[in-house]
């Protein structure tokens, strides 16, 4: 510390600093600066008592008033179910068609059917619901078991090949695996069904499967390959491929046959989340 | 640190006995050792009649009543929206403001507001002084309220000075508790009426008394009445002279020409006490009385010239001008006057008084400037609004056809209070159609119905035949009502690289 210095016009003793020749008045602070830290500290001690403060070797003093965001967290949500209540209400008694309709259904629908879906459903189908292989892709207007309101609806709540009751059985049987067609006539059978997709394929091929497919395929497929929504049997003949459109990639699917499962959602989720997730679902789709 | 700034320096040196002004006898009671802390020094401003003194009450009932009435006129408004004509609705996130009402999108405007209030502020003061700390800032209202209670409880200055000297007594207490019960009165009419602002005040009211009102609106009322208990009872000038940012902003607005509340040294000096009947040759008009001191609210000395104390509220040339007319000297020894008139007098020059300068005309101009921006954009505000959200996952979505189809969330503000339906459409691609969950897809306009002083978020699908451009399109919707049309651009993704 320097020496104790006077400031000349004010009278006043100086910090002794000076910094390009300002010097610092040492004032006094005013007397309420020094109440406002006693209350300052008087808050802290009254927070103590009140609030959870002090750790200790197993927990922590917890306060009287035992505040908790655990807790707070808990009751906030069951605050927001009850909140939610009426528009979930309206849910459960207004169809399908009419919760798309009214723009205040529709946004609660929606709304709830973007998080339901995130959730629940992008796993597989993917975030923007756009599927992957073996994932059918729910923004187009292709529809395996059927794109309407209802038929979304049916399959969410019940499922595919699940071996629940009311979910889809039919699976395509394993061609080559189980020996049921020869080498050559799935080799055949590919180009035929690369030829029902307006592609260009090999002709000869295409005459040798003619009759393999109507004995083996046309049964579920239908003769012109249109496929089935009732069954979740594929149209051959709309460019989508589920387990993807390579010459390759189809002669696998009539080797190995392969299946997806979905889960039976009727199950863990309430009529009501079911209609919001269809309504998502299909509103976000190329509707039917 | 605080700063007492001192101007007493070249001031004749007083005679004997202790320096006048409570801020003297700050820095008086310092230089002997106060101590590491600073009590305040009570300030006891005597009561003063006078042409300042009565518009300050004017001012003050003014004030006052436009803050504790303006809650409770009411105004018409359809479809069940408040019907309180000033109204910060925080849960609905409106501003209503009579026949305007402000989304918190148009915050511009209250910024345009604030800049319209510091621009008005920096006039003023470049004109007349500190005005607003005088006459209108809600500290100096509030203060002289709480001062006019006291007087009426405790009598003036010097009954005042000699009750907090005496010893408690029954007269001491019950003037004392009648006092603090009165001003705590005082404090919570003012917290109570602040949450009137942020709620219904009628229904508030109601709740408020039976334990029904929100959290919130206790919390504030209870803080708003501690803050002006403690700011207008306890700490009064402490706030101006410590807290307040202005005094020490205003030294930039401030020039030679300002008006400002000024000792006429010219006039007054050489100051002394004087005799009836003695002459006034060869000495100034200042009878050194204090007249002016012990009237002053800040508890300065005027005659020490213009200081950040000051809020120039007049009281000290009210208190001079009663003294003027009693020794028969002319008033206005003290008065709104300018440095450069005072120092074109003391040589012996006649006054000048430059009202329109550089400055004032800068200030004038900014001033005007931001009040003609204001209005235009409040008369040119659109009541639709639209904004577009494209989707993003998935960007396009390619069908059987080998359309494609983009998906779009549209935001449509309808700022008027009755329902709208708007007309959307989509321009910079030919032969779209557009589809809206719930409706089948048109080649026309898609109807969306907004409710009134609402946003509406409508999901649209566009889609392109087959065979479009390629690559990203630039496109715009647009969204018209009766009276109304907004647009937004965007983008269309074919899904075909370019």
């Amino acid at each position: 510390m320097s020496e104790r210095k006077i400031d000349e016009p004010t009278g006043v003793e100086t910090t002794g600093h000076e910094w390009d020749g300002i010097r610092e008045l040492d004032n006094p602070l005013p007397r309420w600066w020094l109440w406002t830290w006693y209350a300052s500290i008087a808050a802290a001690i009254v927070y103590w008592v009140l609030m959870p403060a002090w750790p200790g070797l197993h927990g922590f003093t917890p306060g009287i008033l035992h505040q908790s965001d655990r807790v707070k967290v808990v009751h906030d949500l069951a605050e927001l179910k009850a909140l939610r209540g009426a528009e979930a209400a309206q849910l459960q008694t207004a169809s399908l068609e009419e919760i798309e309709r009214d723009p205040k259904l529709q946004a609660y629908a929606m709304a709830a059917g973007q998080a339901l879906f995130g959730d629940n459903c992008a796993t597989c189908h993917g975030q923007g619901g756009t599927g992957g292989k073996g994932y059918p892709n729910l923004r187009d207007d292709v529809w395996l078991w059927g794109g309407s309101l209802e038929q979304i609806q049916h399959t969410i709540t019940y499922g595919v090949r699940t071996g629940e009751p009311g979910a889809g059985v039919t699976l395509m049987p394993a061609f080559g695996r189980d020996q049921m067609l020869k080498d050559g006539q799935i080799d055949d059978l590919t180009e035929y069904v690369v030829a029902l997709s307006r592609r260009p394929a090999n002709r000869a091929a295409v005459a040798r499967a003619t009759q393999v497919f109507a004995e083996q395929c046309a049964a579920c497929h239908g003769p012109e390959g249109r496929g089935d929504q009732t069954k979740g049997v594929p149209n051959l003949t709309d460019g989508e491929w589920l387990y993807g459109s390579s010459r390759e990639a189809i002669r696998d699917q009539i080797v190995n046959g392969r299946g997806g499962v979905m889960p039976t959602w009727g199950k863990r989720f309430d009529p009501q989340t079911i209609k919001a997730l269809t309504v998502y679902i299909h509103a976000n789709a190329g509707g039917q | 640190m605080t700063v007492v700034i001192d101007r007493t320096k070249g001031q004749p040196a007083r005679a004997a006995g202790e320096p006048v002004s409570a801020a003297a006898r700050v820095r008086a009671k310092a230089a002997r050792g106060g101590g590491l802390y600073q009590p305040r020094v009570p300030i006891y401003p005597k009561l003063v009649h006078g042409r300042w003194r009565a518009i300050k009450w004017a001012m003050l009932i003014l004030t006052l009543t436009i803050y504790w009435v303006t809650p409770w006129i009411r105004w018409a408004r359809p479809n069940g929206l408040p019907q309180q004509a000033v109204l910060v609705d925080f849960a609905g996130g409106r501003f209503y403001f009579f026949g305007i009402q402000l989304w918190p999108q148009e915050v511009y405007f209250i910024t345009g507001l604030l800049v319209m209030a510091a621009m008005a502020l920096f006039l003023v003061s470049a004109l007349f002084g500190r005005l607003w700390c005088g006459y209108a800032c809600p500290q100096t209202v509030w203060t002289d309220l709480f001062i006019y209670v006291e007087r009426a409880f405790e009598g003036d200055r010097n009954a005042r000075m000699r009750l907090d000297a005496a010893p408690w007594s029954f007269d001491k207490l019950w003037r004392k508790t009648g006092k603090h019960a009165v001003w705590l009165g005082i404090a919570f009419g003012t917290g109570g009426a602040w949450i009137f602002y942020f709620h219904d005040a009628p229904t508030l009211i109601r709740g408020f008394w039976v334990g029904q009102a929100a959290v919130t609106a206790y919390i504030f009322c209870a803080l708003l009445t501690v803050t002006t208990y403690v700011f207008a009872g306890f700490t009064r000038e402490q706030v101006c002279i410590y807290m307040c940012p202005w005094p020490r902003i205003q030294g930039a607005m401030l020039d030679q020409h300002s008006l400002q509340i000024t000792y006429r040294a010219d006039r007054g000096e050489a100051r002394g006490p004087h005799k009836k009947g003695e002459t006034w040759e060869g000495r100034g008009d200042c009878i050194d009385c204090n007249a002016c001191v012990v009237v002053c609210p800040m508890g300065i000395d005027i005659r020490d010239g213009a200081q950040l104390e000051c809020i120039n509220c007049g009281l000290c040339a009210d208190a001079c001008d009663e003294i003027m007319d009693k020794v028969g000297r002319p008033r206005g020894l003290i008065a709104y006057d300018t440095d450069a008139a005072v120092a074109a007098r003391a040589g012996g020059k006649p006054a000048v008084y430059k009202l329109v300068r550089p400055r004032t005309l800068y200030y004038a101009g900014a001033l005007s400037l931001v009040s003609a921006l204001m209005l235009w954009g409040l008369t040119h505000r659109s009541v639709l609004e639209l904004h577009v959200l494209r989707d993003r996952t998935p960007m396009y979505v390619r069908m059987q056809d080998g359309s494609v189809r983009d998906g779009y969330t549209l935001k449509i503000a309808n700022r008027t209070f009755y329902p709208q339906t708007v007309a959307v459409a989509f321009r910079g691609l030919n032969g779209v159609q557009l589809k809206t969950p719930g409706a089948p897809a048109t080649t026309g306009d898609v109807l969306v119905t907004v409710e009134p002083n609402a946003v509406r978020s409508a999901r649209i699908f566009v889609i392109a035949p087959p065979g479009g451009p390629s690559g990203d399109t630039p496109a715009t919707f647009i969204v018209r009502d009766r009276h109304d049309r907004a647009s937004a651009q965007t983008v269309f993704d074919s899904g075909v690289p370019k």
